[in-house]
């Protein structure tokens, strides 16, 4: 019988061990779903961002929205209700990376777009305070003086592209003209008025 | 998910907790079967020995109850790839079975009020608990631009003064809900230039018997007849179709400073009110509809 002595002294047998142990969850989990048309099928009529919405998703992953923000649903009536369909995977599709979260401390923002003004946006990321007196979220004053160059957003189309999303050879030629003297606050608050809406296959009335 | 996929998770899930379960069997077998013992495993450092001890009982007991558990609930829950479980549970037949739940009891409360006319639910105290469920709907839903208190906030208007831009009757406050508002006032700092804007901006303040200069304000007047009475109307009383506020009133959405109505009318104005029959169902405008109307009409 296999002695833990012959593990232990022979540090190549365990190496070997180790890894067809924790590979297990992982091969089991997570392999099926590289290979499943629920994950890797867009769901029907998704489409891609905007230039200007694209640069608003980098401003949100620069500031870390992500951390205090998720953007999945989950199927409890508790949250259909407040924020609409639940989530499901074909609608990440042609997010690299996905910015599901972990934490909300502020709400889920799946499918904030529509629900607030562009001017709403726009006064509550100046300072939250002036719209929702009790809120904590931080101030992006910043967002308002920065403007776009414009200078990588074809680069980072084309490297989407290289991963899958289809953005047409127009949209990236077209990409720096998009966005080039838009202020970041345009860029993020389009961003978010998209959020929730690339389809329109679920119905979000409550 | 295909049969190769379903078979690939099934046989990897089983091998890792039988492998795992034989390897701790395996090497428990080659141990001694006492709780503790003298022997040691025979490597001494700086006169330091360590006993040759098997596994605790409570840990082996903890590690065998584990497996079973986990064992019960493949059988019992979906996780054997296309396998669905003898309880045939899943997350989204739990979500409907919630709102079927919910649809059941709240329905007929829905329907009752659903049923009564807006002005009837606020006028009769014994419709108290709808307009309780339409202020509880409003915070969820309106509360972040009006405020908790309907009170309003800059941009954003108070839903409690009886001021309105649309109109405050039941049907226009459900009509603003359901389909949202697009205000469209037009910037004129290019077309007045700068003076322009400080002479209709005296004018306007004017109206509202606000401190203002009377040389520019009769200045101003000529401009804002030729210019602004088309939406505000000749007298500056407004046109609730086009949402175009009564200047007259002193009710300020963005601000009533000099400073604050020069950079209206230097730059326009174009408040959005989203449109909410996509987001709420027809009853609960309703309800928030007779809460709205409530606020000015108690």
């Amino acid at each position: 019988m296999i002695k833990h002595e012959t593990i232990e002294k022979n540090i190549g047998l365990m190496i070997l061990l180790i890894i067809i142990v924790i590979s297990g969850g992982g091969l089991a989990e997570i392999v099926p779903l590289f290979f499943s048309s629920s994950t890797t099928k867009p769901i029907e009529g998704l489409r891609t961002y905007t230039p200007l919405e694209f640069e608003g998703r980098d401003i949100y992953i620069r500031e870390g929205c992500n951390t205090c923000h998720s953007q999945m649903i989950r199927p409890f009536r508790a949250e259909t209700e407040r924020y609409g369909h639940f989530s499901t995977a074909n609608e990440h599709v042609y997010e690299y990376p996905f910015l599901w979260g972990s934490k909300r401390t502020g709400p889920d923002l799946a499918r904030v777009g529509g629900r607030y003004s562009d001017d709403w946006h726009r006064a509550h990321l100046y300072n939250p305070r002036d719209v929702v007196p009790e809120s904590k979220m931080p101030s992006y004053p910043w967002l308002f003086e920065n403007k776009l160059s414009g200078k990588d957003t074809a680069k980072k189309l084309t490297a989407q592209q290289t991963l899958g999303v289809p953005f047409t050879d127009e949209t990236i030629a077209g990409a720096a003209e998009a966005v080039q003297g838009k202020y970041e606050i345009d860029a993020l608050v389009a961003y978010l008025q998209a959020l929730g809406k690339m389809h329109t296959q679920y119905n979000n009335k409550r | 998910m295909s049969a190769f996929w379903s078979a690939w998770v099934t046989v990897i899930t089983l091998a890792v907790i039988l492998g795992c379960t034989w390897l701790l069997l395996a090497t428990r077998k080659s141990q001694p079967h006492q709780d503790t013992t003298e022997e040691t495993l025979g490597h001494e450092f700086d006169g330091i020995e360590e006993y040759d001890n098997p596994l605790p009982k409570w840990w082996f007991q903890m590690f065998i109850g584990t497996v079973i558990f986990g064992l019960a609930y493949l059988t019992l829950y979906p996780g054997f790839g296309n396998f669905q479980g003898l309880l045939g549970w899943s997350s989204t037949g739990q979500w409907e079975d919630e709102m079927k739940h919910a649809e059941e009891t709240y329905k007929p409360v829905f329907a009752k009020y659903a049923a009564l006319p807006v002005e009837e639910l606020v006028s009769n105290p014994e419709n108290e608990n709808g307009l309780k469920m339409g202020q509880r709907m409003f915070a969820n839903n309106c509360s972040l631009c009006h405020g908790t208190a309907a009170t309003g906030a800059h941009g954003f208007p108070n839903l409690t003064d009886a001021d309105w831009l649309y109109g405050g009757d039941a049907a226009t406050i459900k009509a603003s809900i359901a389909n949202g508002r697009s205000g469209a006032m037009p910037p004129w700092g290019a077309v007045l230039g700068e003076e322009g804007v400080r002479d209709v901006t005296n004018y306007v303040l004017s109206l509202s018997g606000a401190e203002s200069d009377a040389e520019a304000a009769a200045r101003g007047q000529t401009q804002f007849q030729a210019l602004c009475t088309a939406c505000h109307g000749a007298d500056g009383k407004g046109l609730p179709i086009l949402g175009a506020p009564n200047l007259t009133d002193d009710v300020w959405l963005y601000g009533g400073s000099f400073e604050k109505v020069a950079h209206s009318i230097r730059n326009g104005r174009a408040g959005v009110m989203p449109a909410h029959k996509d987001l709420l169902s027809d009853e609960k405008i309703h309800l928030i509809t007779a809460y709205v109307y409530s606020l000015s009409n108690k």
